[in-house]
């Protein structure tokens, strides 16, 4: 009852409540971000917002996009899967692909999935039920099937000439039908949710969202990453209890490494705060070796 | 790892598992994506769009066309609506193009799905008018031609043929349909005043048929044969005759079999 780990435990059950709603501050942020994003496009839209003058603000969806009238931007997967279906595209949306790309790869490919995807807020309300009902696991898949997934909806594009994933995805009936007028989509959304609370725990945004699979891998390199200090980590495994991608927290390699290097993690910011010790925060990649080797400087903020 | 000895049968089995799972499921998916793709061979494209199959392709379902209409009558179809899901289009009952001089719908197209090679709206070929001449008010002999006199490319696309005595009574205007200028814009189908519209907008390859390219027709100028025919400087010979009775033409024009 008295392991480091036991203490940390009950340093986290012991939270008064001002230190418990500012562990929460990332999932806040990530909803704003999410809502202000569908809210950003359903304005100009249906409101013609408008910035700068006589400029759509954000027009298009998640799919193809165009900011200030200038700044094209485009889901670079969807634009590789219609490359492979055969149809050569316009410089625009391939510029935009670009775009979006190099942004994510800077900041992590599955930003995307915690902080823009409308569908996250889905799975995460299925997720945080599922954690407070007495729900067992039906069965155990491996969550590499998001890449067969990804491989198979690329193959598929070229065999049948259609961009395969975009035809069926729920990422884009969601962001469509919030933006554009309601239909069909809300089963689909429902099943997911169904899907993630009583069949498979992250089920969809965990094993076989192909998206989530492709920004998986190009988040490897990212900049913005989880720092982990293995001198205050106790192993009370608070962290990978609320990860909704928990291999990512595989303590051993993070020994090794100093911070989180899988492409799965979203970044979602739910590990951090919630960490007694202080010992998982973001960083930027080229610091953390430095930042490590000062014996980390801000291991002892938020230990209350 | 080495010492099991039955890691190859393993293997190849784990393999067959998964390729048929592949296949199964990329069967299914590839089967799903190709019914969704051809739910709807009505809809009704905004201009400069590409060949049904290719606009399908290339179409990123992103909406910036939609946004860019300024008479909003441009929709993405949702998800279960018996149309290709998440592809623009329109229905001219209720919202017909006005045919902007230039055409911010194409030009918002990021993909080129709207391809940006139309640069006059009038050459747009976003489907084709066809009158339900048994329910037209015009060509029931009363005088309407709303969709002639409301057509942006009017005296072009649809063309009055007046017939003086059409009926016992008074003349009938017959409007008509010229597939040459027609874009499909729907102004016509919107405007018909009939309880369902008697002029309609559809995709052209459903109306329209080929003759096919090995007709010649003598009588237009531009053929080949009309050019390259030169009368004969002989006489035609004389018709033969057989049984006292003259050859075939002649004797129908003389009457004689009758």
């Amino acid at each position: 009852m008295n392991t480091p780990a036991d203490l940390s435990h009950s340093k986290l059950v012991s939270r008064p409540l001002g230190a418990r709603l500012w562990s929460w501050r990332y999932v806040v942020l990530r909803r704003l971000s999410q809502f202000g994003i569908l809210l950003l496009f359903f304005g100009t839209a249906h409101w013609a917002w408008e910035w700068p003058a006589k400029t759509p603000l954000l027009t298009g969806n998640l799919s193809a996009s165009e900011l200030f009238g200038r700044i094209p931007m485009a889901d670079p997967f969807a634009v590789l899967q219609i490359f492979l279906s055969g149809h050569v595209l316009q410089q625009k949306v391939i510029l935009g692909a670009a775009i979006v790309l190099g942004f994510y790869l800077l900041v992590g490919g599955r930003v995307f999935c915690a902080w823009a995807c409308p569908v996250n807020m889905v799975t995460d309300l299925a997720g945080w039920l599922r954690a407070r009902l007495p729900i067992p696991a039906m069965f155990v898949v491996s969550r590499n099937i998001r890449y067969f997934v990804l491989a198979a909806s690329l193959v598929l594009s070229a065999l049948t000439g259609l961009a395969a994933f975009e035809w069926v995805s729920p990422v884009g009936m969601m962001h469509r039908e919030i933006i554009f007028g309601l239909g069909a989509g809300a089963m689909a959304l429902t099943a997911i949710f169904l899907f993630d609370l009583l069949i498979l725990k992250n089920g969809w945004c965990g094993h076989l969202c192909p998206l989530g699979g492709f920004w998986s891998l190009v988040g490897r390199t990212a900049l913005v990453r989880v720092r982990f200090d293995k001198t205050t980590c106790t192993h009370c495994g608070e962290c990978a209890r609320v990860c909704p991608e928990p291999q990512v927290l595989n303590l051993k390699r993070l020994e090794e490494t100093g911070f989180v290097t899988s492409g799965e993690c979203s970044n979602c910011g739910r590990c951090s705060p919630l960490c007694p010790e202080g010992s998982l925060a973001f960083d930027l990649r080229p610091l953390i070796r430095k930042h490590g080797a000062e014996g980390s400087i801000s291991s002892v903020r938020r230990t209350k | 790892m080495s010492d099991k000895s039955i890691t190859r049968r393993d293997f190849l089995v784990k393999t067959a598992q998964g390729a048929s799972l592949a296949v199964t499921g990329g069967l299914l998916w590839a089967y799903l994506v190709r019914q969704e793709a051809k739910a709807q061979p009505y809809a009704l494209r905004p201009p400069g769009a590409l060949a049904e199959m290719d606009f399908n392709a290339a179409c990123i379902k992103c909406g910036q066309c939609v946004n860019a209409c300024p008479p909003d009558i441009l929709k993405l179809a949702p998800a279960g609506a018996n149309l290709p899901i998440g592809t623009p289009y329109f229905e001219p009952r209720t919202g017909a193009c006005i045919m902007c001089p230039d055409i911010p719908c194409l030009i918002a197209c990021p993909t080129g799905a709207l391809a940006p090679e139309l640069k006059d709206i009038n050459k747009a070929r976003m489907g084709l008018a066809v009158i339900d001449i048994e329910n037209c008010l015009s060509w029931k002999g009363l005088r309407c031609e709303v969709c002639h006199r409301d057509c942006p490319l009017k005296g072009k696309a649809i063309t009055l043929e007046t017939d003086p005595r059409g009926l016992s009574k008074h003349a009938v205007f017959r409007p008509m349909v010229n597939s040459d200028y027609c874009t499909g814009c729907g102004i016509c189908e919107k405007a018909c005043p009939t309880e369902v519209a008697a002029i309609r907008i559809l995709p052209p390859a459903l109306v329209q048929g080929k003759i096919g390219d090995h007709y010649r027709l003598g009588w237009t100028f531009d053929t080949e044969i009309t050019q390259d025919f030169k009368p004969s400087e002989q006489a035609p010979p004389a018709p033969e005759t057989s049984g006292g009775k003259p050859a075939g033409m002649d004797y129908l024009n003389d009457g004689g079999g009758l």
